[in-house]
């Protein structure tokens, strides 16, 4: 007991923590773009596909989502360059593994979603002569993105969360900032403090514009 | 080339024996604590369901590692000082109290408000009508996705190797440190945490197909 709170390092030191936030969200949001690309992808190619693509894309999507994330970062970093000749720098690494991550979330979340998309509308997107391209196009992603945002919101919090893990190959997003922090100064209570604080008002304010968004894409209907 | 792996093995198997020792060590404490949490933040005064509805929404809102940096290095500072290990459990039980608190109270607010109502009608006092009433038909919509998130738990647990605890991932860390075969090694640590937790996924699936049905 009897420690005694000093900030004083810790906004010496911020531009470590803001630096780090504004790469924790530019982790997040490239990753998430490539996820809804592969998430797309797979998953309307999973509602049309035979037996063979469908065991493999849920084999994917099954593999993915029952290893820790942690190992998955390790394994693109550490693991990959042995095997394959390539040479890649850690954020590169992280948002691909990042990016094949949230992919299988969002395959899953896409393919309920497509298949959550009523009857009828197909039906009437025939009857007025569409082509299965425009019916697919025109009628089926747009509805199904509309009953999927609501999850897309939740994957992009929980993922701009998962940047953390970044801070374990050394990429200099908020959290290793934090722990520069810590292991340069020894502010750790203020430091932690101030790192909760920043992951809880990004994290809040952006479920609250996601939240409007999705308000008004409701609306539309 | 394998063979140095294969030399390994009783020392992988000592980290994934602690991997399931701290996954069930969190899964027990965090199913007391959400559940008498979760009970409080139903049915509790104003106060505690305040308290438990921040506690529930800070830590769901940030990261698990930074909760566990915070827990491991912030509690020596203020003077409390606990083993790596127990330090490891306990951020990860805040954790995944905060989400079982959740589970708790979305079944029970799934139950239609006229079962409570029905009961209160046949006279039965309010602990009756949570232990006879409530209870029985709530477990049914929380079993489900708190079996769920075991998963979470056993993939979670990898992150005390951060705090040097020798886990499964630790384990291969520390193998692959010294035969430098790290991709057969991460895809074999992989397959073993496939393994466990795709178990647990399709043991909740069963269960949930099973207690699908709910009298409304």
């Amino acid at each position: 007991m009897g420690y005694t709170l000093n900030f004083n390092l810790i906004w010496r030191h911020f531009d470590k923590l803001w630096g780090g936030l504004l790469l924790s969200l530019e982790l997040a949001v490239i990753s998430i773009a490539i996820g809804i690309v592969i998430g797309l992808v797979l998953a309307v190619w999973y509602v049309s596909a035979g037996r063979v693509m469908r065991t493999i894309i849920a084999a994917y999507v099954e593999f993915i989502r029952n290893v820790p994330l942690i190992l998955l970062v390790y394994l693109v970093f550490y693991g990959v360059p042995t095997v394959i000749d390539l040479a890649y720098s850690a954020p590169t690494s992280f948002v691909v593994t990042l990016s094949v991550y949230s992919g299988a979330y969002l395959v899953e979340v896409f393919r309920s979603g497509l298949e959550a998309v009523p009857r009828g509308q197909l039906d009437a997107g025939k009857a007025i002569g569409l082509t299965p391209w425009q019916r697919l196009i025109h009628v089926r992603l747009p509805t199904m993105l509309r009953i999927t945002l609501p999850a897309l919101s939740n994957t992009f919090i929980s993922l701009f969360k998962d940047t953390s893990i970044a801070s374990v190959i050394s990429v200099p997003e908020l959290t290793y900032g934090a722990q520069w922090i810590n292991f340069n100064t020894f502010r750790i209570v203020e430091v932690y403090l101030v790192t909760t604080a920043m992951y809880l008002v990004t994290g809040y304010a952006l479920l609250f514009a996601l939240r409007l968004v999705e308000r008004r894409f409701r609306a539309a209907r | 080339m394998l063979s140095q792996t294969l030399y390994a093995l009783p020392f992988l198997a000592e980290g994934f024996a602690l991997t399931l020792w701290v996954s069930l060590l969190v899964v027990v404490l965090s199913l007391i604590a959400g559940v008498l949490l979760g009970v409080g933040l139903v049915y509790g005064p104003a106060p505690l369901r305040w308290a438990v509805r921040i506690f529930s929404d800070t830590i769901r809102g940030i990261p698990i590692l930074v909760l566990m940096f915070f827990v491991y290095y912030g509690l020596p500072a203020v003077g409390l000082h606990l083993q790596s290990f127990w330090a490891a459990v306990l951020a990860l039980t805040l954790f995944k109290t905060a989400q079982v608190v959740e589970y708790v109270r979305g079944a029970v607010a799934s139950i239609p408000k006229g079962q409570s109502e029905a009961a209160m009608a046949i006279g039965l006092t309010f602990r009756q009508r949570l232990t006879s009433v409530i209870f029985p038909q709530a477990f049914r919509r929380f079993l489900p996705p708190w079996i769920n998130g075991v998963t979470d738990a056993v993939k979670g647990s990898a992150l005390v190797s951060l705090l040097g605890i020798t886990d499964l991932m630790q384990a291969i860390n520390q193998v692959i440190g010294r035969t430098y075969e790290a991709m057969p090694l991460y895809i074999l640590g992989a397959l073993i945490y496939f393994a466990v937790n795709y178990a647990l996924s399709y043991a909740s699936r069963r269960l949930e197909r099973r207690f699908a049905f709910i009298r409304d």
